[in-house]
C-alpha cells in the first residue's frame, strides 16, 4: 500500500482522539468526560460485535440488545452473589474478578446464540430481523418479570468489580481496560475480515447460492459469525454494567437493538471503525444536544434521517468515499 | 373458573386480535405492495389515539374525534410517503428500519412537544357504555364487543376491497409485478400513497378506539407495534388473510396465556413462586408462539410470494 486511503487516515484520527482525549481530561480533573469515552468506547464495542453479523455478514439482528442484556446480567449477578457471599447454581463460587466474568459473559452469550441462531438462520430477510426481535423480546420480558434480580426495576452492583493489579474505581483505569478490549475487538474483526472465513462470509452475504455451488455450506459460516458476533456484544454489556454499576431490563429492550444498529449505519456498516465513528457522534450528539434542549431525540431523529437519506455509506463513507468492496 | 370467565378472557383475547388486526393489516399491505418495512406504524396509531381524544375534547364528541383519527392519520401517512417513504422503496431492509427508526424518534418527541408528557383520557361514548350479560352468568363491556364488531367489518371490508374493486386489483398487481402494471399505464406513485394512506388510516382508528380503553400517551405504539410484527411474522408478511388469522392467535394466546398459565404452575409449584413464574412464562409464550412457527415455517403460516 503505497499511499495512505482517506478512512485510514480517519481511522487514525479517530482513534488518537479516543486516546487522548481522556487523557486531556484526566490531567484537567475533568472526570465526567472519562466516563463519557468509556461510554463511547464500550457502546462502539457493542455496535463492532454486531457489525460482524450485520457488516460483515449482511445479517440484520434486531435483538442484540439481548446479548448485550445478558452480558450485563452476567456481571451483574455474579457481582451480586459475590456481595452477599452466596454460591451460585451448583455450588459454583460467585466473583468479582472482571477477566472470570468476561469468560462467563462470552461464553453464555455465544451458548445463547447458537440455538437463536440456528433457528433465525432458517429464515432470511425480515423474517430473520423478526424473529431475531422475538428472542430478544422473550429473554427481556423474562428479565422483566423475574423478581429475583430487581425485576422491571433492574439491578445495583455495589461497587465496580475488579481487575488485577487496577484500581477500577478511578475513571481513567476503567478507561483504559475497556479501552484495550476495544482494540482487541477491533483486531479480532479486521484478522476475521480478512480471513478465509471473512471470505467466505462476504461470499454469503453476497450471494448463497455461489457460496454453496463452491462447496461452502452458508448456514455454517453465518451461524459461526452470528455466534462471534453475540459473544463481542456480550462483553460490551459486562462493561456497560461496571461502568453504570447498574443493570436493567432496558439494556435488553427493542430500542437498545435499535440503537446498536443506527450506530452502525451512522458510522458506516462493514467499516472497521464505522461502529467507533457511530458512537462517538451518538453520544457526543445525545449529550451536547441534551444539553441544549429536553427534545434531544427529535433533533436525532431528523439527523439519523438525514445519514439515511444524504449519507449513504454513513459518516465514515462521507469522509472516505465509497467502499470498495461491497 | 367459571365458563362465564373463560367467555370472557376469549372475548378479551378476541377484542385483543382485533386491535391487532387493525394495525398488522396496513403494515402488512404495505410491506406487501411496496416492500417497504414501516417501522414508524405504531407512530401513526399514536396520532389517531392523540387526534381523537384532542378533538372529542374540544368538541365533547366521541365520533367527531374518531372521524379525526382517520383524518389525521391518514394525512400523516400519506405525507410520510411522499416527503420520505418513497425515497427508500429500492433501499435495503436495513436502511428502511433506520429511517423509519429515526421517524419513531421525530413524531414521539414532536407529540411530547405539542401535547405534553401527561397521557390524554377518551370517554367511552355514551351510546356504547353499559355492559351486555354472557352466557354462563358473566357480563361483558359493551364497548369491547363493539370494537369486536368494527373489526370484523374492516376485515370484511378489506377483503372486498382487494378482490372486488379496482384499486384492490391494482394493489393486488402491485404486489405481483410492479414494473408490468406501471407500464400499463397505473399510477404507481399515487397507488403506493394511496395504500400508505390507507394502512395509516387502519392504525389510527385501532389508536382512536383503544385509547378509550387505556390512556392516551407517547410511546403507546411501540408496544403494539411490536405486536403487529408478531402478527404479521406469524402470519406470513403481506398476507391480509395471515395478518387475520395471526392476530386473532396472538390476541388469544396472549390473553389466555396470562390467564391460565398461573393456574397451570400452581399445580406443579407452591403459589408464592407460581404466580411469578406463571406471568414469566404468560409473558413470554407469544414469542415463543412465533419462534416456532418460523422455525417450522420460516415464511409464516401464508406465506406470499414477496
Amino acid at each position: 500500500m503505497a499511499a495512505l486511503s482517506r478512512e485510514t487516515i480517519a481511522n487514525g484520527v479517530l482513534a488518537l482522539l479516543l486516546l487522548v482525549v481522556p487523557l486531556l481530561a484526566a490531567a484537567s480533573g475533568e472526570t465526567f468526560y472519562i466516563t463519557l469515552a468509556t461510554r463511547i468506547v464500550i457502546l462502539a464495542l457493542a455496535a463492532l460485535g454486531l457489525n460482524i453479523a450485520l457488516g460483515l455478514g449482511g445479517l440484520v439482528s434486531f435483538g442484540h440488545a439481548a446479548f448485550f442484556g445478558l452480558g450485563g446480567y452476567v456481571a451483574g449477578i455474579l457481582a451480586t452473589h459475590a456481595f452477599n457471599g452466596e454460591a451460585l447454581l451448583f455450588g459454583l463460587p460467585a466473583t468479582t474478578s472482571m477477566p472470570v466474568i468476561w469468560l462467563v459473559a462470552v461464553l453464555l452469550c455465544g451458548l445463547v446464540a447458537l440455538p437463536i441462531g440456528a433457528i433465525s438462520l432458517r429464515t432470511s430477510g425480515v423474517y430473520f430481523i423478526m424473529i431475531t426481535l422475538a428472542f430478544a423480546q422473550m429473554i427481556y420480558y423474562f428479565a422483566v418479570s423475574w423478581p429475583d434480580y430487581g425485576g422491571e426495576d433492574g439491578l445495583s452492583l455495589y461497587v465496580r468489580n475488579t481487575f488485577p493489579g487496577v484500581n477500577t474505581a478511578q475513571p481513567l483505569p476503567y478507561f483504559l481496560i475497556c479501552l484495550a478490549v476495544l482494540a482487541a475487538a477491533a483486531c479480532l474483526f479486521w484478522l476475521l475480515r480478512g480471513s478465509r472465513f471473512g471470505a467466505a462470509l462476504e461470499a454469503a452475504r453476497q450471494n448463497t447460492t455461489r457460496l454453496s455451488a463452491v462447496g461452502i455450506a452458508p448456514f455454517r459460516i453465518k451461524l459461526v459469525a452470528f455466534v462471534i458476533s453475540a459473544m463481542v456484544t456480550g462483553l460490551a454489556g459486562a462493561l456497560f454494567a461496571d461502568l453504570n454499576r447498574f443493570v436493567s431490563p432496558s439494556m435488553l429492550s427493542w430500542q437498545m437493538s435499535g440503537e446498536l444498529i443506527v450506530l452502525i449505519i451512522l458510522g458506516g456498516k462493514g467499516r472497521l471503525f464505522g461502529p467507533i465513528a457511530g458512537a462517538m457522534v451518538y453520544v457526543l450528539f445525545e449529550y451536547a444536544l441534551g444539553g441544549i434542549t429536553e427534545r434531544w431525540q427529535f433533533f436525532l431523529g431528523l439527523v439519523l434521517l438525514g445519514v439515511v437519506l444524504f449519507a449513504r455509506g454513513g459518516l465514515l463513507g462521507l469522509v472516505a468515499g465509497r467502499a470498495r468492496h461491497g | 373458573m367459571t365458563a362465564a370467565l373463560i367467555i370472557e378472557q376469549l372475548l378479551n383475547g378476541l377484542q385483543l386480535g382485533v386491535m391487532l388486526f387493525l394495525i398488522a393489516a396496513g403494515l402488512t399491505l404495505i410491506f406487501g405492495v411496496m416492500g417497504f418495512i414501516n417501522l414508524a406504524h405504531g407512530s401513526l396509531y399514536m396520532i389517531g389515539a392523540f387526534a381523537c381524544a384532542a378533538i372529542a375534547a374540544a368538541t365533547g364528541s366521541f365520533w367527531i374525534g374518531l372521524a379525526a383519527s382517520l383524518v389525521a392519520a391518514a394525512a400523516a401517512g400519506a405525507l410520510m410517503e411522499v416527503a420520505i417513504v418513497r425515497r427508500l422503496y429500492e433501499r435495503d431492509h436495513l436502511d428502511q428500519v433506520l429511517a423509519t427508526f429515526a421517524l419513531i424518534l421525530i413524531l414521539s418527541e414532536g407529540t411530547r412537544w405539542l401535547f405534553g408528557s401527561f397521557p390524554l383520557y377518551l370517554d367511552i361514548p355514551p351510546l356504547l357504555q353499559g355492559a351486555v350479560p354472557l352466557p354462563g352468568g358473566g357480563q361483558y363491556q359493551l364497548y369491547r364487543l363493539a370494537i369486536i364488531g368494527v373489526g370484523i367489518l374492516v376485515a370484511i371490508g378489506l377483503y372486498l376491497l382487494i378482490s372486488r374493486t379496482r384499486l384492490g386489483m391494482r394493489i393486488r398487481a402491485g404486489e405481483t409485478d410492479r414494473e408490468m402494471i406501471a407500464a400499463l399505464g397505473v399510477d404507481i406513485r399515487t397507488l403506493y400513497t394511496v395504500v400508505f394512506a390507507l394502512g395509516a388510516a387502519l392504525a389510527g382508528l385501532a389508536g382512536a378506539m383503544v385509547g378509550a380503553l387505556q390512556s392516551v400517551q407517547v410511546g403507546m405504539g411501540e408496544p403494539a407495534l411490536i405486536l403487529a410484527f408478531v402478527v404479521i411474522v406469524i402470519g406470513g408478511i403481506g398476507s391480509i388473510k395471515g395478518a387475520l388469522v395471526g392476530a386473532i392467535l396472538v390476541g388469544v394466546v396472549d390473553t389466555m396465556g396470562r390467564f391460565l398459565l398461573p393456574k397451570l404452575v400452581a399445580l406443579a409449584l407452591p403459589a408464592s413462586q407460581a404466580t411469578m413464574v406463571g406471568a414469566a412464562l404468560a409473558s413470554m409464550l407469544i414469542y415463543v408462539v412465533m419462534a416456532l412457527i418460523l422455525a417450522f415455517r420460516p415464511r409464516g403460516l401464508f406465506a406470499g410470494q414477496g
